[in-house]
C-alpha cells in the first residue's frame, strides 16, 4: 500500500469499524436519507445517529446537506478511494483463496497423472 | 518471506484480477495449472471445496458444506468466527451447471440484493482459465455491498479489523 493513501484509508478503517456505520453506508448506497430516518431505522437516538454520521463525514464516506431543518446524508466523495480500497481488499481474498485452490489441483493433477500412467503400465 | 519460500516450489505464480466491469459486475480472473475437468471438481465437490474456501490467514473455519450441484440444486455454506457467537451463513441454488466449463448460482443470504455468480472453467492447453463474474440486482446493491464491506466474507475481514483498531486504540489511547 502506497504510503502517501494510508491517512485516508485509516479515517476509512476507522470510520468502518462499527457496524451501525456500516450499515449507514449500506443504506445511503441504496438511497439519500435524513439523519431522522437514520436513527429510527437503527433504533438510535438522533444524537446518537448524529455522531455516526459526524464520523463518516470526516472520513470523506458521507456528506450532508441541511435543506430547511431538515440535513441530507448521502454516499461522500471518498467513495471512489474506499472502493478502490475494497476491491483490493476483495482481491486477495480470493488471491489468498486461489493460493489454496492451486494446491488442490496441483495434487489432483498430480495423482490423475500417476493413475494414468499406471493404467498404461 | 513465506511467500518467497513457496513460490520456490511453484514457479509460476498466477496473478488474480478483480475489476469493476460496470456499475452491476465484479469480474475476478485467475489462472490455474490444471485441467478445466480437475479445477471445475474442486468448485464442486464439498470436500474439496472445504480445502480452499476458506484460508488458515482469514480467522474463521468453515463449518459445514453442502453443495446439491445441479441445476435448482442448493449449497450452503456456514463459518464460524472465534470472535463471534453467530455463525455466518451463505446459501443460494445453484440455476446452470455445465460440467467442466460452467456454474451459475445465486447469492440468497442477503435477501433481495444479492448477486448471481457465474463462473466460467476455459482450457487453455492443460491449463485452466477461470472468470467469475457477479451480476448485482442493481448498482445500489453493488455500492451497498462495497460500502458495508459485506461481500463474501468481508465481514469477517472488518471484525479482524474491529479487533486490530481497539488494539491501536488502546494502544495510542484514543
Amino acid at each position: 500500500m502506497v504510503q502517501y493513501r494510508w491517512t485516508g484509508f485509516d479515517a476509512s478503517f476507522a470510520a468502518l469499524s462499527d457496524v451501525t456505520r456500516r450499515g449507514v453506508l449500506e443504506q445511503l448506497g441504496r438511497a439519500d436519507a435524513s439523519i431522522t430516518d437514520l436513527a429510527e431505522r437503527f433504533h438510535m437516538t438522533l444524537t446518537g445517529m448524529k455522531k455516526h454520521v459526524g464520523v463518516l463525514e470526516q472520513a470523506g464516506l458521507v456528506a450532508t446537506e441541511k435543506v430547511g431543518r431538515v440535513r441530507t446524508c448521502k454516499l461522500g466523495p471518498r467513495r471512489l478511494e474506499e472502493e478502490t480500497a475494497w476491491i483490493e481488499g476483495y482481491r486477495q481474498l480470493w488471491a489468498s483463496r486461489f493460493d489454496e485452490l492451486d494446491k488442490v489441483v496441483e495434487e489432483l493433477t498430480r495423482k490423475e497423472k500417476g493413475d494414468g500412467r499406471k493404467k498404461r503400465e | 518471506m513465506d511467500a518467497r519460500k513457496e513460490s520456490d516450489l511453484t514457479p509460476v505464480k498466477n496473478h488474480t484480477t478483480v475489476e469493476r466491469k460496470s456499475e452491476r459486475e465484479l469480474v475476478v480472473t485467475r489462472t490455474f495449472n490444471g485441467p478445466a475437468r480437475i479445477v471445475f471438481e474442486a468448485w464442486t465437490r464439498p470436500e474439496l471445496l472445504k480445502r480452499w474456501w476458506v484460508p488458515k490467514s482469514f480467522g474463521v473455519s468453515l463449518l459445514s458444506c453442502e453443495t446439491d450441484v445441479r441445476v435448482g440444486g442448493t449449497y450452503r455454506l456456514v463459518f464460524g468466527n472465534a470472535a463471534s457467537e453467530h455463525p455466518m451463513e451463505f446459501f443460494g441454488r445453484y440455476i446452470e451447471v455445465t460440467p467442466h466449463s460452467r456454474l451459475v448460482w445465486t447469492n440468497d443470504e442477503g435477501g433481495d440484493g444479492g448477486a448471481v455468480t457465474t463462473v466460467t472453467f476455459e482450457d487453455k492447453g492443460g491449463k485452466t482459465l477461470v472468470v467469475m463474474h457477479d451480476l448485482y440486482p442493481s448498482k445500489e446493491a453493488l455500492d451497498g455491498a462495497i460500502a458495508s464491506g459485506s461481500t463474501c466474507g468481508m465481514g469477517e475481514t472488518f471484525e479482524q479489523l474491529d479487533e486490530l483498531l481497539d488494539a491501536l486504540g488502546a494502544s495510542v489511547g484514543r
